[in-house]
């Protein structure tokens, strides 16, 4: 990729250390008398408990403890019937008989060693009463209702049945999977009592301060008396947003027996125990005009959840606001199914709801015989049409444009099916994307010592985006440091507030609290030198400043060269230190902050075989200014990949008798290898600074590049045979 | 994982007593397959019988045909001169199997042996006959999409995962095994089972039976063969089908004798008799391949889920023959 080809200044500052091996992540962690914990998944989906013979479980080699509900009196914090039937906390396990998804957690097995955890774990036999249970989805959507969760709203603009008078219309149902995050690094936890009302936890997680919230709440402590880990991540996509029941069972242990507990969740466990993306059914209405003007558009949606809990994502959200279009209504349901319950995943609600709106929109374009390139620019809005708000940046006429020209997209319309390589059909496709650019509170910590070293801290997390990189970056920018000076400490839950990451607000969140921090940090710099009687400090501002290794001067100043040491004297101060809070972007009640894409791709599609392979794909993305090009092109090209797998591969299947999915594991679930990927993933820039979101003119760029992605390639694939799939993934024996 | 005790001989006939005078004993080679039903319980051997330290790596071939020895590596295999232009097939079937990291820990003798990809079998959550005999088949009624077209019974509908056997199915290949009563060859299509009422037996080997070696017999398909898989993702992944084909023409290119074997359809590597039977006589046109393939399907009975690959099987054989042109 050509944008891999940049400075050096641009490489991960973390970089050496993950590929060493010197970077520790949770399961890594080691300590004194710290035993091991294996979590025992029940095999029915729905019932409950009859009985549960632990006995030779608790003779076994090494065990030191079995945990299941009987010990449910034992259970710190969560005893109090009441706590334990809250139910923002997630599923409350070894609480009661009661079964409500397929590898709920009925037992926990401790144990010396892992592997004597694992085999007595196998000697635990459960009995159970079933009760009917219902995994699938598309036979239960008359059991749809609407969400209680008041941000995902239903929307009515203008007339609503307009799209049914319209001269061109589209109507048509989409269908996407439940897909699993699937991080490379599984989740784990150890739980360590440091005292009675005192608990440290290290945990794979991405919002170490909410996770410390929802602690405290479960256990009734104080957010002071627990202090939760996560400075590695290997990915998260979304899964490290919320405690999972491990981390409960590794707490409650740790507790039992005064000792750290250690817990890491095993692949297959991964697919139920730590959430997923639920799988969606939707209704795409268009009207259009024989121009291709949308006149209206009806988007209805189901999305899963679980019985004992409701999520609920912005499916239909991107309908609201992508297009012009003067009538709409959407309406979101949710299907509560005997599965686990989901979670965010990587551009949660807009994935599918692009996938649908972006279909739509490719089928309107093969009524009208367009180019759905121009029948998005036809239906480009120029302002927010959720709320009429204008954009604070919109660029993306700019990344059509630039899509057209870097994916050498001939314009007009070309025929499905019409090109032929061999036994390959060549097609091409492509849809867009938003995602809203989200500002949120955020506290940095920023403290200079005399040597002129740098150290920022805050509470927030890299699951791999290049967080800490970026951050370092930001930080020498605004004071000049050389990178090699600045450290910036993050995922622990008592450093300075930062919210978790997700929803693509870090950049533009932390990132603006480093900014802000380092600014006032040179502020402060600048008023003391001034208070040591030293003129050229007087008059200057913040970004005169620059710093000489362990030295401070004002450009253009010569006689203003002085030690940092003596500054620090001067105030009989050993370091300066700024804590600044940063808000919300100012402006957001007069401006829609949104980040835009479009993508583009090309497959070919084997007439006998039924394969796709997807040979090209370009995605322009507008995040505003890009802070570092290196690993926002690796944050676009990995959710490019997603996308692949998304339209390719990607599928948790079920067994509805039993109620439990089939082929949990990486043989079942099939993440794209590299094979199945182009080569060259091109990742172009639109690269102008938006002028409200933050000083830097960030706009976060972690979920964009997925947003449409599989449509893109859905539409490709229509494009190479003539065959119109409503439903992902597109495995070679739907392609038949 | 159960605890087990573990043996390392460095002769055949020492492993095969020490199998013989332990009860629950099993040889193990690559472990590639095995580790993992250990690890979840599914084979829980008392005994493992190391047998990497006998001489049976030995690749070699003359006129009659080519010898692989059971410890020879699939990547070694693979990569042999010989196989590469003289048995092509079994370079293909390979190098379209696993990764990279798994053909150099897996052996050929393991290969045979796998057991089926089928995930009833590998969640002891669900019922399998495969796995527990007379707990049922999760499967037959279940999320069937990887399951057998061919062969299967009321008890099991598993499919043989292995590439390599594909090849060898379609190659007439024996399969050399040793007793402590001494060697015996069984023809590459009698070695796996039909699973009938006993499924949890996947071939004909007897306890105690050591195989030391696969014979390839010498073949006049180096013009025309090719082996074809098709599968969910590009590489890393089972076959949905695959199919090996090869075929010799006389001088007018009027077809001789042709080999078809499939993958992903059946207990056991599935060759296609009569779609030979067929080719014999003809002329290598893609009209006639079509008409091979759907004599080769005529017989298939899917299952709910796995419908697709009836065609996805002709579509394959075609693809395969037409390749080889």
């Amino acid at each position: 990729m050509k944008n891999n080809t940049l400075a050096n200044k641009d490489n991960r500052v973390d970089g050496v250390a993950k590929v060493t091996g010197a970077a520790k992540y949770t399961a890594e962690y080691q300590f004194p008398n710290l035993v091991h914990g294996v979590l025992v998944g029940s095999t029915i989906a729905k019932g409950k408990i009859k009985s549960i013979d632990t006995k030779a479980a608790e003779k076994s080699a090494g065990v030191v403890a079995v945990i299941t509900h009987k010990n449910g009196d034992k259970i710190y914090g969560l005893k109090k019937a009441k706590r334990a039937q809250t139910l923002d906390l997630g599923l409350r396990i070894f609480h009661a008989k009661d079964i409500h998804f397929s590898g709920q957690p009925v037992a926990l097995v401790v144990a010396e060693r892992l592997e004597q955890a694992q085999h007595a774990a196998s000697l635990i036999q459960v009995k159970y009463e079933t009760e009917p249970h219902t995994t699938e989805f598309s036979a239960n959507m008359a059991s749809a209702r609407p969400t209680t969760i008041p941000w995902v709203s239903d929307l009515k603009r203008g007339d609503d049945g307009a799209w049914e008078k319209a001269p061109v219309k589209i109507v048509q149902e989409y269908t996407t999977p439940v897909e699993v995050h699937n991080p490379m690094e599984m989740h784990a936890t150890i739980a360590i009592w440091e005292s009675d009302d005192k608990l440290t936890v290290y945990d794979k997680n991405h919002a170490v301060q909410d996770v410390r919230d929802t602690i405290a709440k479960a256990l009734d402590l104080k957010k002071d008396q627990i202090q939760v880990n996560s400075e590695f991540i290997g990915g998260g996509f979304g899964s490290g947003l919320r405690v999972w029941p491990h981390t409960f069972a590794a707490i409650i242990a740790a507790k039992i027996l005064k000792k750290p507990v250690k817990i890491a969740v095993t692949r297959p466990q991964m697919f139920t125990m730590t959430g997923y993306r639920p799988a969606t059914w939707q209704k795409m209405s268009l009207g259009a005009t024989e121009d291709g003007k949308l006149v209206g558009i009806r988007h209805e949606a189901i999305g899963q959840t679980s019985e004992y809990e409701e999520f609920a994502e912005g499916v239909t959200g991107i309908t609201k606001m992508l297009y012009a279009c003067p009538n709409l209504l959407t309406k979101y349901q949710v299907l509560p199914l005997t599965v686990s319950t989901p979670i965010w995943m990587r551009a949660p609600g807009e994935t599918p709801g692009s996938f649908a709106l972006e279909t739509a929109m490719d089928e309107l374009a093969h009524a009208l015989k367009m180019d759905p390139v121009q029948l998005r620019k036809v239906n480009y809005a120029d302002k927010n049409p959720e709320d009429g708000k204008p954009w604070s940046s919109n660029h993306l006429m700019e990344c059509l444009q630039g899509g057209v020209k870097q994916f050498n997209w001939k314009p007009g319309y070309v025929e499905p099916g019409s090109v032929q390589k061999g036994d390959w059909y060549v097609g091409r496709g492509m849809a867009v994307g938003s995602w809203a650019a989200w500002r949120a509170p955020a506290t940095a910590l920023a403290r200079l010592d005399s040597e002129g070293n740098l150290l920022l801290q805050s509470a927030t997390s890299d699951m791999g985006p290049g967080t800490v990189t970026t951050m370092v970056k930001i930080a020498s920018e605004v004071t000049g440091i050389v990178p090699s000076k600045i450290k910036f400490e993050l995922g622990k839950s008592n450093l300075p507030p930062s919210p978790g990451q997700g929803g693509s607000v870090t950049v533009a969140s932390v990132g603006s609290a480093v900014y802000e921090a380092c600014e006032e940090l040179k502020q402060k710099l600048i008023t003391i030198a001034a208070g040591m009687d030293k003129n050229s400090y007087k008059e200057a501002k913040p970004d005169e400043l620059f710093f000489v290794n362990n030295k401070i001067a004002i450009r253009n100043r010569p006689d203003s060269l002085i030690k940092l040491a003596e500054v620090f004297d001067h105030e009989k101060i050993k370091e300066v230190e700024v804590v600044k809070a940063s808000k919300s972007a100012e402006g957001s009640d007069k401006y829609a902050f949104f980040t835009f894409a479009a993508h583009f791709a090309e497959v070919q599609v084997h007439r006998l075989t039924g394969v796709v392979r997807v040979t090209r794909f370009t995605s322009v993305v507008d995040a505003g200014k890009i802070i570092n090009p290196k690993t926002a092109t690796s944050q676009i090209s990995g959710a490019v990949v997603m996308g692949i797998g998304m339209a390719l591969t990607e599928e948790l299947h079920f067994d509805h008798a039993h109620g439990r999915p089939v082929g949990a594991d990486f043989a079942g679930y099939h993440i794209p290898v590299n094979l199945d990927i182009p080569a060259d993933i091109q990742v172009v820039f639109i690269n102008q600074p938006d002028p409200y979101l933050n000083k830097m003119g960030a706009k976060g760029l972690g979920e964009i590049g997925l947003i449409g992605a599989a449509a893109a390639i859905g539409n490709a694939v229509f494009n190479a045979t003539g065959k119109r799939f409503r439903s992902v993934p597109l495995t070679p024996d739907k392609l038949l | 994982m159960q605890l087990f005790q573990y043996h390392r001989p460095t002769d055949i006939k020492e492993a095969l007593s020490l199998f013989q005078k332990n009860e629950g004993a099993q040889y193990i080679a690559g472990a590639t397959n095995l580790l993992d039903l250990m690890k979840k319980n599914i084979t829980t051997p008392a005994h493992l019988i190391d047998i990497n330290r006998l001489p049976l790596r030995n690749i070699t071939s003359d006129a009659a045909g080519l010898t692989i020895g059971a410890l020879a590596l699939n990547s070694d295999v693979a990569e042999h001169e010989t196989v590469v232009s003289e048995y092509q097939l079994i370079s293909q079937a390979l190098l379209q199997g696993a990764s990279p990291q798994l053909r150099n820990m897996a052996t050929v003798g393991g290969n045979l042996l796998q057991r089926t990809r089928c995930p009833y079998f590998y969640d002891t959550a669900f019922p399998c006959n495969k796995r527990t005999p007379n707990s049922g088949c999760g499967a037959k009624d279940g999320m069937n999409r990887g399951a057998a077209i061919f062969g299967a019974s009321e008890a099991c509908v598993a499919t043989h995962p292995s590439d390599l056997c594909v090849a060898l199915a379609a190659l007439d290949a024996q399969v050399i095994v040793q007793s402590g009563k001494g060697e015996r060859r069984i023809a590459f299509s009698d070695f796996h089972r039909l699973p009938g009422d006993t499924p949890e037996q996947d071939t004909v080997l007897q306890r105690g039976e050591l195989i030391t070696g696969v014979f390839v017999p010498a073949n006049p398909f180096q013009r025309f063969a090719h082996y074809l898989k098709i599968r969910d993702r590009a590489s890393y992944a089972f076959a949905l089908v695959s199919v090996a084909v090869a075929y010799r023409v006389d001088n007018n290119e009027v077809i001789q004798d042709a080999r078809i074997a499939l993958g992903g359809v059946a207990h056991k590597p599935w060759r296609a008799s009569e779609a030979e039977a067929f080719l014999k006589g003809k002329n290598n046109t893609e009209a006639v391949f079509r008409q091979a393939a759907a004599l080769a399907l005529i017989s298939a009975k899917p299952l709910k889920h796995n419908a697709f690959k009836v065609k996805m099987a002709e579509n394959a054989i075609i693809h395969a023959l037409n390749n080889t042109i």
